[in-house]
């Protein structure tokens, strides 16, 4: 029952400094790190490594109390240079020391007709020790999927809508059989289906359009098309109770990695962009890579932002800071701290708006014009004002303004039949982008589901 | 642009934390950005970027589509005074004493609403917000020529305070803060905001048969005495005046900026093309009038019932109020379907008011006024329609 589905809301943000597709020569990074913070909802980090230590690539680092099976593995090989701790004694940030060459942990290599014989507790017990849990995120919460639970189906989106995103043909290309792999380890974790959802309006690359055991979905439209939350509204919506489990291509192919080469092998094409980045293009790197190495001697003078992700739900994390886990795109674009003479008031064409109030004339350049934005914020911050706005840019039926509203005033009973359990933060970075109130709107949306899911 | 950033940057320290001036801090914050948008960057975590649009761009953007009928209502004050009083008179003599009679009272409205802003501000500690730009320049739109200075201070006041500050300023407010200083002095002084007031004559003797009547003067009389209204609207001193063309293009008495329908659509298509003003909410005000008036010359009775329907969207303040009054996102529904239904009521309450309501001639502020009110409750059920279809989804 594939499903083709036409979202006319949205915005697509172009901006210069897409990667060409080639891969740069870089060194590899001497420091790589896992940051526990970075998973949501992950209450206590348990280490089982301490400074000093050497780990393989695949070593367990640490394990969450709450879901003791899931373990978090070292993505490289090296030695753990520093346990960073915060707050009582959290664990903020596991650095590694990496080694010139990667060396993996072995375990057990599987053929693919080995593989179709393998039940559900078997390969949750591979999955589980083998690092590549955490790429099941499950919708409610965002957080990493427990593995006692039977999602009703498995959302995997085919194509990144966000801007500057890295070509899912590109970077996965040649990677067929442990995407497939992954695939049919996945479907044995649902009652329901694995649902593949690619661009209607792009080229899908063979990678995708040759995958079976999976439902094809079409999907057209502008930004979020590409998000899995609109996605899986529109094919198997979330209903309270519910739960669906969501991957990225790359946590796929790292499952399939793992059952048929027995490593956990991390390995990525990474896309370099912004406009700030000289020559824009992809790096071969391993989760938490630290930035530095990887884009030296291609950025351009000047106060830089250093972005792990996009620059829609992206982190700062500086020039040292590290890729994290789920990011497969660095972003570097210029600050904007900087006043502007009636800046609130001049024409411009330069400036990228969704609106056309007054002087904003963006509109009138295409959807093919390609911008250079910085962080400058463009006003300050107001109360709500504006309506009807956000419900343009989030292909959902959903009430945004009033869903910010229910989290804002901490009603639960508001928030829930609002439909907080659709939505995770990507969801709602356009609203952000476009509010003319200047909220930080994911943060918010991030506050009212911790709230709904702890109370 | 440097000399000015020195300027303000060799005060900053008296309205930092532990200045002198400390307190007035939302003062100095709220001149800086009228000269310079902010140096703030975007949070470490989420949007790493931002659309160029702020609420200060927004707000200007309304200012200019009040601009023509700011512009014609200052020449249409000098016209109707010259015409009253029999003088022969240039485009610029007309335009020269309506900007005599209109710049003060604009002047009074921002000088008293900033004022009472401002203290707000340094009381509460929340910057200076940009919803009285707008506000400022409807108060003064709204007000008859001859209102008296004072009045208008004190309509003002009013408004800021207990329409918008005690409510938390703006964003809060649930009624539109410009039509509740209206409504206030209607209620507090209604002799100086009903009647003869809409032509300004200053101390010069009048043409014979003058009379300063409205349409909807001449409309509540014809329905109290049972007279033909259009009998009395062509006997008016002044032929013409109450044509429909004449009245589209607002040639006639009336409050300062809102009497010229077409300076109404043009501020409209500005409103509507920047996006700024919700064209659902103006076009089913029209549409509502339209329908109710149309309604009543079926059931017929009266000769102001009898009124034909498309006299309603031109005369009164219906086209300003659909426009720029009924248009404010604050004190409107907010759910898309909930605007249809706002704007549509509104229209319909409009030309109920006119018509049944003598005591009443001007239906539009108290229609909006009420629907202000009335806008939670229809977005209450929008939303509640919204949230059943979420969970009719879960047990199917």
């Amino acid at each position: 029952m594939s499903q083709t589905i036409k979202l006319n809301k949205g915005f697509t943000i172009n901006l210069a400094g897409k990667a060409e597709n080639k891969i740069s020569e870089t060194d590899h990074p001497e420091t790589f790190a896992i940051k526990p913070a970075e998973f949501n909802h992950l209450t206590t980090a348990k280490m089982l490594v301490s400074e000093g230590d050497n780990v393989k690539a695949g070593t367990p680092i640490f394990f969450e109390k709450t879901m003791e099976d899931v373990v978090f593995c070292a993505p490289v090989s090296g030695e753990i240079a520093e346990i960073k701790r915060g707050e009582k004694r959290k664990v903020m940030e596991i650095r590694i020391l990496a080694d010139k060459q990667v060396e993996f942990e072995k375990s057990k290599a599987y053929s693919n007709s080995d593989l179709s014989n393998l039940d559900r507790e078997a390969l949750q017990d591979i999955l589980t020790k083998g690092g590549v849990w955490p790429n099941i995120v499950q919708r409610p919460y965002g957080c990493v999927a427990n593995p006692s639970d039977t999602p009703k189906s498995i959302f995997i989106s085919a194509f990144d809508s966000n801007p500057q995103a890295p070509d899912y043909g590109f970077v996965f290309d040649g990677c067929e059989q442990y995407f497939q792999a992954g695939v049919n380890v996945l479907k044995k974790f649902t009652s329901g289906r694995v649902h593949l959802n690619t661009n209607l309006n792009g080229e899908v690359s063979p990678l995708f359009a040759k995958a079976e055991n999976v439902e094809h979905n079409k999907i057209s439209g502008l930004h979020p098309a590409g998000n899995v939350g609109v996605q899986i509204h529109h094919i198997d919506p979330v209903n309270k109770g519910d739960i669906v489990w969501t991957l990225a291509p790359q946590g796929v192919i790292e499952i399939g990695k793992l059952l048929l080469e027995g490593v956990y092998d991390t390995s990525k094409l990474v896309a370099v962009t912004g406009s700030q980045i000289e020559n824009p293009s992809y790096v071969k790197t391993y989760t938490g890579a630290c930035l530095n190495k990887l884009i030296s001697g291609n950025v351009k003078e000047g106060d830089n932002r250093f972005i792990s992700g996009n620059v829609l739900t992206g982190e700062s994390v500086g020039e040292d800071g590290y890729l994290s886990f789920y990011h497969q795109q660095i972003t570097v674009i210029p600050e904007g701290k900087y006043e502007e003479l009636f800046g609130w008031i001049t024409p411009t064409t330069k400036k990228l708006s969704f609106h056309k109030a007054f002087g904003l004339l963006s509109f009138l350049g295409g959807s093919n014009k390609e911008y250079v934005l910085d962080t400058n914020q463009h006003g300050e911050h107001r109360n709500f004002v504006v309506t009807g706005e956000f419900e343009k840019v989030l292909p959902m039926d959903i009430l945004p303004n009033y869903l910010f509203k229910a989290i804002l005033a901490e009603d639960f009973d508001d928030m829930e039949a609002l439909g907080i359990y659709e939505l995770v933060e990507e969801d709602v970075a356009l609203c952000e982008f476009i509010d003319v109130s200047k909220h930080n709107l994911q943060e918010i949306l991030r506050e009212g589901i911790e709230l709904i899911k702890h109370g | 642009m440097k000399l000015l950033q020195k300027k303000f940057d060799s005060v900053k320290h008296h309205f930092e934390k532990g200045g002198k001036w400390e307190k007035f801090h939302p003062i100095y914050e709220g001149h800086r950005t009228i000269f310079f948008a902010p140096d703030l960057v975007t949070a470490k975590k989420g949007t790493q970027i931002k659309d160029g649009n702020d609420l200060k761009r927004m707000m200007f953007t309304v200012i200019i589509a009040l601009i023509p009928c700011l512009l014609f209502g200052m020449w249409n004050v000098g016209h109707q005074h010259y015409i009253a009083t029999g003088i022969d008179a240039t485009l610029l003599d007309k335009f020269l004493i309506g900007a005599i009679r209109t710049v003060p009272i604009i002047l009074v409205s921002y000088g008293v609403g900033l004022g009472t802003e401002f203290v707000f501000c340094v009381v509460r500690q929340h910057p200076v917000e940009e919803g009285f730009l707008v506000s400022g320049l409807l108060i003064p739109l709204v007000m008859p020529p001859t209102i008296p200075l004072w009045q208008v201070g004190m309509a003002t006041i009013f408004a800021v305070i207990i329409g918008k500050e005690v409510f938390g300023g703006t964003g809060m407010n649930i009624l539109n803060v410009a039509l509740l200083a209206r409504a206030f002095l209607y209620f507090a002084y209604p002799s100086q905001i009903s009647g003869d007031v809409w032509t300004y004559l200053g101390d010069t003797p009048v043409v014979d048969g003058f009379s300063g009547a409205t349409i909807l003067a001449y409309g509540a009389e014809a329905a109290a005495n049972n007279t033909d209204m259009m009998q009395l609207v062509a006997g008016h001193w002044s032929a013409g005046m109450f044509d429909f063309w004449n009245m589209f293009m607002g040639i006639m008495p009336g409050s300062i900026g809102e009497t010229s329908t077409l300076m109404c659509l043009i501020g409209a298509v500005i409103l509507v093309a920047t996006g700024v003003g919700s064209w659902k909410i103006i076009l089913s005000v029209f549409v509502g009038a339209f329908a109710m008036g149309s309604l009543f010359n079926l059931t017929g009775g009266n000769s102001f019932l009898q009124m034909p329907a498309h006299y309603h969207l031109v005369i009164g303040g219906l086209a300003f109020g659909a426009v720029f009054m009924a248009t404010d996102p604050v004190s409107a529904a907010h759910t898309e379907l909930g605007k249809w239904i706002y704007g549509f009521l509104i229209g319909v309450l409009t030309v109920l008011i006119r018509v049944v309501n003598p005591a009443y001639p001007e239906g539009i502020m108290l229609a909006i006024l009420f629907m202000n009110v009335f806008a939670p409750l229809i977005d209450f059920y929008v939303v509640e329609a919204n949230k059943k279809r979420r969970l009719k989804r879960a047990t199917v």
